[in-house]
């Protein structure tokens, strides 16, 4: 998931694409955070002028979808389900063993940039839990060994 | 003193008031309940007496639904709808206490209690907050969740706002900040960051309050139920124990305002739900920027002094008073009965302002007197940030779909902000107002947007002939001047369709208009516009000018001109005079007196040697600093009065000390012509309120003109003054507020002007001729500067510049656009030297595209930077207000503080001496 640099004329521009659409502030935030990987802080007051919004609102919007980040990611995003159905089928070891051996908490990307690990409520996928999702594929009935193949397709 | 009143505790309704004609009966608790149609069960429950515990719900804010305490059981439906979201409906039968709903409300705050911390007892909302208010209506006795769990007690405080702390240790996320943010104050400077447990509210972008979007209003801080938002001074004093009603003595608005005092110390001004121009809400300044009155650089003694460059003596006010009585009377035996004048203010109280002017033509004898509200210029562009509750107003119905049109040569921040966008923006050159306006008319009569029927029966048709006809010859197109004005020609039709055709159109103006060389030509071509489009006489249309300071529309109505007794009677009527003279016991002149300007240069050609300045620094506010500074110079007895050693008080020979409008009792009358209570809520820390001193110093010239109470000063106002006949402090006490006219036809007031005709007969139009003004640009001076204010501070900044507001402005700047900086090698922040016919001064650039090329733009809060030392003495040719808004300068780069201001700061310095011991000299 390499991604472009953060600039701001590239960014005011991409944000001038959505800007004529109803509820434009999603989208643009979306298409920000293909480009650059995540949404940087400088964007948010590019959007709230050309919104017509407040930082403060901006700020709000983003604040609330766990999906937008604010810091680059790794490059590969493994998401492991912690909702009730896969805890039942054994996904809290296979977190903790995830943890272990990328020596990584939630949230967390490894200091060489390839992995960052996240917990995810629910993909839909209990009939076959335990789930995970790694770079946007969904991945159902996984476990200790699917894990690690997974790790491994993602260099680590 | 106001005979103190308990702590006023406006009821909490839980839900806006609803409008609706239709009325809905319903039962609560077993009680029957009659309401319009679309008010919310909970607000239903109140009007009945019964409280439903809520947390996130308050009158002031629409229902959000989020905090689950208002649960109630409808009889027959499934669930405990919450009562603040749930519309009444007939015939339903309302629960709002039953087993089921005490064991979820009790489980609800068990869970915002398991993360609060447990300080109530040294918490400042002690007293005063809801939650521990809600814990004991729900019976609270244990946290079955343990208090171990995650929890927000250890978020940092953010102090950086001078005036209120955010605690989030203490916020139960009711989302009653960000919503008192968006709906009462407009600014949208607050949100919830995150989302379930992780919410916090979050000023801007998690930035702290004082670097964030926040305007400090305190709105926020009005509907936080806990301690979470909290006013400084509350924390530092506790909580307040009794209340007094009384009104702002800013800007214009008049927001009413409880003084929360703890005895004699004031703890905290909270706005009045029950203010009828503010309903509950304010600004920064009323609400905060009180502090002023303790500064200490306040002075509380009289003084003298023979000679400007002595230094102060501290005297008694008995000797204070015979000293300038002897001066007035040895000046007047050698120069005449009218060597000596008067100048009222705007900001004191409509009495104070009555008995100087009484004092200047019966004890004076003779009617040089005049006020302030001549120059006063407060608003930035069109005065909204002087007026910032109207705006927060304004704001919200522009969100309701109203259309604005913003003429201003500067992009004020009402073009563009967020959730107000003018439709139309037309960034005239400084000075071409009167052009635009008949352009504006021009389009509307040659497009036939007239309302003939309106201009038929309320105006004279041959009068309107006439102006139809001026407007519509070709000069006055929108295409000829655009060329004047540097306004598109589209623009200008635009706006003029917009008005004249977008149903009610209500125009709102401030000193953009007035302080011009055309200022009345261009107030007469408003009433035009309003004339011939029918926007008058009813709610929701009309002209409506915005005053500056609080109590301009008080000083011009009680007789403050020269030419004019109160209630604007012509002072060569005799009968008018024949009243007034009957009733004080002396003969007026017939002659109406000098004005400001006329005195200065009577002044400085040696027939004008006294005069007494009541609560004005004409020094700092009067246009063409260096004339004024000559006239007061040549003067032999200048008597200030006021609450610091202003500028215009460093040519004083007697100093009176004034007394805040917390120490006094009065009225002031607002933009709306509404008449309110000041009430005392101290003893003057100088001793007299101000009406007083008058008094005194009346006595001292042997002229008795005794009042025991302010209330006594209004009956003779009332006696004199035919549209104030029905005003008295008993009435004002009993209806909050008068709108006058009152009077016997009238006697509950008048709130709307000209309903079904015009005081005057037939509205007049007025045949308004555009002058470019004498004031012009060239290879010298190739710019136009212009001035203004801001929010936060006040007029010339003597009250605001003594409070924390400063963390708000710290200094003048001057506006210019990147065009006109580069050619002059300016870059931002660069020190500049701005300099016009008049003069010149030193400040800080400002670059920024706001303001247009070739015009330059600042704001004079800061005596330092003396921008009227710059601006010229050209004024109105019908009242003198003279022209701020616009002066040719050329500007350059500069390495600090110009000649004039070192030389000033050093005066400045020797002029405010006030001596240790009486008569100790150097």
């Amino acid at each position: 998931m390499q991604r472009a640099p953060w600039n701001r004329d590239r960014a005011q521009a991409i944000i001038d694409e959505h800007k004529h659409l109803d509820g434009a502030a999603l989208p643009m935030l979306h298409a920000l955070q293909h480009e650059f990987g995540h949404i940087a802080e400088e964007a948010l007051p590019l959007i709230a002028h050309t919104l017509n919004l407040t930082r403060a609102e901006v700020h709000g919007i983003v604040t609330f979808y766990h999906d937008f980040r604010r810091e680059p990611a790794g490059r590969h995003v493994l998401k492991l389900c912690r909702a009730e159905a896969c805890q039942s089928r054994g996904g809290e070891a296979l977190a903790a063993h995830a943890k272990a051996r990328l020596k990584l908490d939630w949230h967390d990307t490894d200091a060489i940039g390839s992995v960052t690990l996240e917990p995810v409520f629910c993909l839909g996928l209990c009939a076959c839990a335990p789930a995970a999702m790694l770079d946007g594929r969904v991945i159902g009935r996984l476990d200790r060994a699917r894990l690690d193949n997974l790790l491994d397709e993602a260099g680590r | 003193m106001e005979q103190p009143m308990h702590l006023i505790k406006e009821t909490d309704y839980g839900t806006p008031a609803v409008t609706a004609e239709k009325m809905v009966t319903l039962t609560i608790d077993g009680f029957p309940v009659t309401v319009p149609e679309g008010t919310s069960i909970m607000r239903a429950a109140m009007d009945a007496g019964i409280k439903v515990p809520k947390l996130c719900a308050t009158d002031s804010l629409n229902a959000f639904g989020s905090c689950r305490l208002c649960l109630v059981e409808v009889k027959g439906r499934n669930g405990t709808p919450a009562s603040c979201t749930t519309p009444v409906a007939p015939g339903i039968e309302v629960s709002t206490q039953t087993p089921r709903l005490k064991q979820l409300r009790r489980g609800v705050m068990e869970l915002y209690i398991s993360d609060h911390p447990l300080d109530c007892l040294t918490c400042s909302a002690n007293g005063d907050c809801e939650l521990q208010d809600m814990a004991g209506a729900v019976g609270l006795r244990e946290v079955r969740y343990g208090y171990d769990g995650a929890n927000h007690l250890d978020s940092e405080k953010d102090t950086s706002n001078p005036y209120f702390t955010f605690d989030p240790a203490k916020c139960i996320v009711c989302s009653r900040c960000v919503r008192a943010c968006e709906e009462t104050q407009s600014t949208f400077a607050l949100t919830i960051d995150g989302r379930g447990f992780a919410s916090v509210v979050s000023a801007g972008m998690d930035e702290n309050f004082l670097d964030s979007e926040c305007v400090s209003c305190g709105a926020c801080v009005q509907a936080c139920p806990t301690a979470t938002l909290m006013e400084k001074s509350v924390i530092e004093t506790g909580q307040p124990e009794h209340s007094v009603l009384t009104t702002c003595a800013y800007c214009g608005v008049g927001c009413s305002f409880k003084a929360e005092m703890r005895g004699e110390e004031l703890v905290r001004m909270v706005p009045h739900k029950d203010g009828k121009a503010n309903h509950g809400h304010s600004c920064v300044k009323g609400r905060f920027a009180w502090g002023y009155a303790t500064h200490k650089e306040r002075i509380l003694k009289p003084m003298i002094r023979g000679k400007i460059t002595d230094a102060w003596r501290e005297v008694s006010w008995d000797e204070a008073f015979a000293y300038a009585a002897s001066e007035f009377k040895r000046i007047q035996a050698k120069y005449g009965r009218g060597s000596i004048g008067g100048i009222t203010s705007s900001r004191c109280t409509n009495e104070e302002t009555f008995l100087v002017q009484k004092l200047v033509r019966a004890g004076f004898g003779n009617n040089n007197v005049d006020t302030c509200a001549r120059v006063c210029h407060s608003p930035t562009g069109f005065g909204l940030s002087s007026a910032p509750v109207f705006a927060s107003r304004m704001k919200k119905r522009l969100r309701e779909g109203a259309k604005l049109i913003v003429i201003d040569p500067r992009r004020i921040d009402l073009v563009r902000m967020p959730h107000v966008e003018a439709d139309y923006h037309l960034p005239l050159l400084p000075g071409t107002n009167v052009a635009i306006l008949d352009a504006l008319a021009h389009v509307i009569v040659t497009e036939g947007l007239i309302d003939e029927a309106f201009v038929r029966e309320r105006c004279d048709w041959d009068e309107f002939q006439a102006w139809a006809k001026f407007v519509s010859e070709p000069r006055n197109s929108p295409e000829a001047v655009a060329k004047i004005s540097g306004v598109p020609a589209e623009a200008i039709r635009g706006a003029a369709r917009l008005y004249a055709t977008g149903g009610n159109g209500a125009i709102y103006y401030g000193l953009g208009v007035t302080e011009h060389s055309q200022g009345t030509t261009a107030v007469m071509a408003i009433a035009n516009l309003a004339l011939a489009t029918g926007n008058l006489g009813r709610p929701g249309v009309g002209v409506n000018p915005l005053r500056g300071q609080n109590n301009v529309q008080g000083a011009c109505d009680m007789g403050s001109f020269p030419h004019e007794l109160s209630g604007y009677r012509h002072i060569s009527d005799d009968a008018t005079r024949a009243l007034f003279d009957s009733l004080w016991g002396v003969t007026l002149d017939k002659e109406p007196g000098l004005r400001i300007p006329n005195m200065l240069d009577a002044a400085v050609d040696g027939t004008f040697k006294g005069i007494y300045i009541q609560g004005e620094d004409i020094l700092q506010s009067d246009p063409d600093t260096k004339h004024v500074a000559a006239g007061l110079a040549a003067m032999e007895c200048v008597v200030v009065q006021d609450l610091f050693l202003n500028e215009t008080a460093r040519y004083a020979h007697v100093f009176l000390p004034g007394s805040t409008f917390l120490e006094k009792n009065g009225t002031f009358t607002n933009a709306e012509r509404r008449i309110q209570r000041v009430r005392k809520v101290m003893t003057p820390k100088n001793g007299l309120e101000d009406w007083q001193i008058t008094v005194k110093l009346a006595e001292a010239l042997g002229f008795d003109m005794r009042h025991e109470h302010p209330s006594q000063i209004m009956d003779e106002i009332a006696q004199l003054t035919p549209t104030f006949k029905g005003v008295s402090y008993e009435k004002l006490d009993q209806e909050g507020s008068v709108q006058w006219p009152c009077n016997e036809n009238a006697p509950a007031g008048t709130p709307v002007m000209h309903i079904g005709g015009f005081a005057r007969g037939k509205g007049k139009f007025n045949i308004t001729e555009y002058v470019a003004t004498d004031e012009r640009t060239g290879p010298r001076f190739p710019l136009l500067l212009t001035t203004g204010r801001i929010l936060s501070q006040y007029n010339v900044g003597a009250q605001t510049r003594r409070t924390a507001n400063v963390a708000w402005h710290t200094e003048d700047r001057l506006e210019i656009h990147p065009h006109d900086a580069e050619q002059r090698g300016v870059r931002d922040g660069d020190w500049v030297r701005l300099q016009s016919r008049a003069g010149d001064t030193s400040l800080r650039a400002l670059i920024t595209d706001r303001v247009a090329p070739g015009v330059v733009y600042t704001t004079f809060h800061h005596p330092d930077t003396q921008a009227n030392v710059i601006t010229t003495d050209f004024s109105d040719w019908a009242t003198n207000c003279p022209e701020y808004k616009v002066t040719a300068v050329q500007v350059m780069p500069s390495n600090g503080p110009s000649k004039w201001q070192e030389e000033y700061q050093e005066l400045s310095a020797r002029t405010r001496r006030i001596g240790d011991l009486a008569g100790a000299a150097e």
